[in-house]
């Protein structure tokens, strides 16, 4: 069993976004930079607990990115993972990016390729979806459970008001959300052992972008909130019923 | 040249976030100088003709039985098809479960741009620029979308479901090839009774100031007055206080009801990525100091074991309920 575990690095959760050059760039200056937490709780987690229950099972990853993503694809294989790809491009954007992921998954033959449901910060959830098209495999979206026996997946995917249980025989690409496994944090070993995983970098193939970004807006600000005394509740039925008109 | 929205259905009943996704498409086809088509995979229970009020003037159906399972694999293909048929430049899925699975395959399979998770009618004065919701809300980027097809998906709750017209839709039986489907559903499990979180109007929301699950009573008994769903913070979900399909948050579900109500939950950063697009937003703390007032529009600094039962008794007495 060989699964391709996507990664993606985003700037940590508590980062304050800010945009520099006229609103056109995101201001990086002091971001700590983070696996893409569905990346890492969910997909990566997913991806070793197969391999603990399956030693045989391959795991590589792949990231996206110039050499300032390599931080966090070295934290990922501290996690768990056999070896790791990083094309060596600028993630323009989703079709780009998937572009350059399945370029790798066609010359290395996955069973399971495993994303994030979405990255944090431009919350696109479609590279799972590209991928999955680009390489004619079917693609379950924003799943919450993942059971494999033999080249059978059980997939349990989210919808609304529930969860939809299906079954996929062979390959397929999964982008993976609360629920497919409990987050985890790296050990010595893990570290001391990702060190000599072997990180290839690869020149990136051919490939357009579809998208521009053209500026970035921070939402106006709030007006400030209206506090009512603990002990007159109704006051805030009425400011709910009568002035937000929401009740 | 057409715009044409996907209508997406479950147990045959068109969603809430299809009725937006409809009266944008229309709004997008007046701007367009164009008309907008519906589409609707599969059978459905729902009174078709009627969506005309949204909007649309003519509805495809594809109504083969086979779509009425879900797979985007399927539906993509069904889709691609349509769109050629008719010529449509514009696609527009609501950015919900099945959106976020069709989009992307179709983007790729049209060679079309996509933006998910629209938030605004595109700007179409200069080439064509949507504005997305990034940063899990806290902030929005306009993206340029530099093909001739273009396929938006758009976000829940962001852009209202409008009647705009008294012509009903006339329906179209519509041939597609529908392929053979990799993906065997097994089971569906819904939550009975339940408003789901994601269409919700008014969310109920408690955090780890509840102190344990036999303290949610409360927070059910107003949500259900309110016609609300319930949701809850990262910890709450994760100590198994409440199902995990109620976390709301950077990591969790991002929703934007017209009322959130915090009940006992602080207001960290990550919690407010998801829930910061509400357009009300109502705190119950106890410490004047949590971070979330500064995101509220209206707040009680008070013991929610002595507040929310009052607030219970004051909406009882709104709605006229014994
Ligand atoms: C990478 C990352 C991602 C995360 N993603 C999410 C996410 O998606 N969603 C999320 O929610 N969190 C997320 N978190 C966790 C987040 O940082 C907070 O820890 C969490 O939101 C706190 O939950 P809480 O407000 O319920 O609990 P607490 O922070 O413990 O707050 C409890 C609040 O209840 C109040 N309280 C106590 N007793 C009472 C009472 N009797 N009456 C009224 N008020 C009372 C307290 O004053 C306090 O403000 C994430 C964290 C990280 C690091």
């Amino acid at each position: 069993m060989k699964v391709l575990v996507c990664i993606s690095k985003s700037p940590d959760t508590t980062t304050k976004i800010a945009f520099s050059d006229n609103n056109t760039t995101f201001a990086t200056a002091g971001v700590q930079w983070i696996i893409n937490p569905y990346d890492e709780w969910y997909a990566l987690v997913k991806a070793i607990e197969l391999k603990e229950k399956d030693p045989a099972t391959v795991i590589h990853l792949i990231t996206v990115g110039m050499s300032d993503a390599e931080p966090v694809i070295r934290k990922a294989l501290a996690l768990g993972g056999d070896e790791a790809f990083r094309v060596n491009a600028d993630s323009k954007d989703s079709f780009y990016i998937a572009s350059q992921i399945s370029e790798i998954a066609r010359q290395g033959s996955y069973d399971l390729i495993f994303t994030g449901k979405e990255t944090i910060d431009y919350n696109g959830s479609s590279v799972g979806g590209m991928v999955a098209e680009m390489l004619n495999l079917p693609y379950v979206a924003l799943a919450t459970h993942f059971e494999l026996s033999g080249n059978t997946s059980t997939v349990t995917r989210e919808i609304e008001g529930g969860e939809e249980i299906v079954e996929v025989n062979g390959a397929v690409v999964v982008s993976c959300q609360k629920g497919m496994a409990e987050a985890r944090i790296p050990n010595m070993r893990g570290i001391m052992a990702a060190r000599t995983k072997p990180l290839k970098v690869v020149e990136p193939t051919d490939a357009e972008t579809l998208t521009t970004v053209i500026n970035f807006e921070l939402p106006p600000a709030k007006g400030g909130v209206k506090l009512v005394p603990a002990d007159n509740p109704a006051e805030l039925v009425r400011l709910l019923h009568e002035e937000a008109k929401v009740i | 040249m057409s715009v044409l929205i996907f209508i997406d259905q479950s147990d045959g009943h068109v969603k809430k976030a299809s009725l937006e996704a409809i009266s944008y498409g229309a709004k997008l086809a007046v701007q367009l100088n164009t008309t907008a088509i519906g589409l609707v995979l599969g059978s459905v229970k729902e009174d078709l003709p009627a969506l005309g009020q949204y909007g649309v003037t003519q509805i495809q159906q594809v109504e083969n039985a086979q779509l009425n399972h879900f797979d985007a694999q399927v539906y993509t293909s069904v889709i691609a098809q349509v769109t050629q048929q008719i010529g449509a430049e514009t696609i527009v899925f609501a950015n919900n479960v099945d959106g976020k699975a069709i989009a992307p395959r179709l983007s790729v399979r049209l060679k079309a741009a996509l933006v998910s998770g629209a938030v605004a009618l595109p700007d179409t004065t200069n080439g064509f620029v949507v504005r997305k919701s990034v940063f899990s809300g806290k902030a929005f980027a306009n993206i340029e979308l530099k093909t001739n097809t273009r396929i938006i998906t758009l976000n829940p709750n962001s852009f209202p479901a409008t009647v705009s017209s008294d012509a009903p839709a006339t329906v179209v039986p519509c041939e597609a090839v529908v392929d053979a489907s990799a993906i065997q559903v097994k089971a569906v499990n819904k939550v009975k009774g339940e408003v789901p979180l994601s269409e919700a109007d008014i969310v109920v929301s408690g955090g780890r100031g509840l102190k344990g699950p036999e303290n949610w009573g409360m927070i059910e008994t107003l949500a259900k007055l309110l016609g609300a769903a319930t949701a809850c913070s990262r910890p709450v979900a994760d100590s198994d206080w409440r199902p995990h399909h109620e976390h709301v948050g950077q990591t969790g579900l991002a929703i934007a009801p017209n009322l959130y109500i915090a009940i006992g939950i602080s207001g960290a950063i990550q919690h407010l990525a998801g829930v910061n697009r509400s357009k009300t937003i109502v705190v119950i703390n106890k410490d004047p100091e949590a971070p979330f007032f500064k995101a509220a529009d209206y707040g009680i600094v008070g013991d929610a074991f002595e507040v929310v039962p009052k607030l219970i008794e004051e909406i009882k007495k709104l709605k006229g309920v014994a």
